[in-house]
């Protein structure tokens, strides 16, 4: 994976992840509004849409500098609890990552910024969060799983909360009212996954 | 000043406003005191810049203690005091209270030039342990 990351444009990726993040924001939107306060896909459009503004500059700065810089746009930008959720992720990202990463480089650094991510927001996976996604994504990757298998992975995991009864966050007030409907963190999750699995040659 | 800073931190700026409001007129002028809410596009939320910026308005070198609302408010807090950094952020104190009467509270304690941990304690009298 070393040659595929240094090949690969951060760039091209950052403008991958507001694509998919604008053409969902609605239904991000929807399910926020079925069991929360309705305002994630806006926020992290917010965040992605300045992430695209600065792209190139982005692209031009080594990966680890890069991702951290990526995760505090996002805080200062997305809002709500899902700035610093985000953001934890990609500047825990970028200060795991060493400067050229293989891909047990990258699995490490991704499980812990997971873990990181999970200490923001005090949670803990099966609480029908974001959580719920980048577990069960990390094990894919650290299994040596391809990237088709990853988004496949990533896709079931954000279905799997459907069922879930949320324990954290705003959806925690709905009790068992929350159960029924998918978190709209973890489909965002899922959704940034599938972007970045298919821009490193991953079709699902 | 050397009392405690109060910053309050609401989704919604009429009751962040409002709360700040409340302090002034029952503890005056003696507490620095900021408050914050919304999001950019004037609607409910809560931002980090907007919460760092507030901690610096009511910084003191007594330390400041934020009232936060609703669970973004509080994970938003967190994030504001660790980007704020050492030596500051150990003198930010996110107290586990109710945002209005915490505030009051807080602020009440503030004023008499109790110190940061006081301050904090009184607040959380406040909630159920």
């Amino acid at each position: 994976m070393t040659d595929t990351m240094q090949e690969l444009n951060l760039s091209n990726l950052i403008t991958a992840c507001a694509d998919t993040i604008a053409a969902h924001a609605d239904e991000l939107t929807a399910l926020d509004q079925a069991i929360g306060d309705g305002d994630h896909g806006l926020n992290m459009k917010r965040g992605f849409e300045a992430l695209r503004t600065d792209a190139a500059q982005l692209g031009a700065r080594p990966l680890p500098d890069a991702l951290k810089a990526i995760g505090t746009k996002l805080v200062m930008t997305v809002g709500g609890a899902s700035g610093p959720l985000f953001g934890t992720f990609f500047m825990g990202l970028g200060k795991e990552l060493p400067a050229e990463p293989d891909r047990a480089a990258f699995n490490a650094a991704f499980a812990r910024a997971v873990d990181a991510v999970a200490a923001r927001g005090k949670s803990l996976p099966g609480q029908k969060t974001m959580l719920d996604v980048l577990y069960p994504v990390a094990e894919a990757l650290a299994s040596g799983a391809p990237a088709v298998e990853i988004v496949t992975a990533a896709d079931k995991a954000a279905e799997a909360t459907v069922p879930l009864k949320a324990t954290r966050g705003r959806a925690s007030f709905l009790g068992d009212r929350s159960i029924g409907h998918m978190d709209a963190g973890a489909r965002s999750s899922a959704l940034l996954i599938r972007a970045v699995a298919e821009a490193f040659g991953g079709k699902a | 000043m050397s009392n405690v800073g109060i910053v309050i931190v609401s989704h919604s700026p009429l009751v962040a406003e409002g709360t700040a409001d409340m302090v002034r007129q029952m503890v005056g002028d003696e507490v620095p005191l900021a408050w914050c809410g919304g999001n950019s596009e004037g609607g409910l939320g809560t931002q980090v810049g907007s919460i760092m910026d507030a901690i610096e308005e009511a910084w003191s070198d007594a330390g400041v203690a934020i009232l936060v609302d609703l669970g973004g408010a509080e994970t938003n807090s967190e994030m504001a005091i660790e980007m704020i950094g050492e030596p500051r952020s150990g003198k930010i104190v996110i107290c586990n209270a109710p945002v209005v009467e915490g505030a009051v509270m807080a602020a009440t304690e503030a004023s008499g030039g109790a110190t940061l941990k006081q301050v904090v304690a009184t607040a959380q009298e406040l909630s159920p342990a």
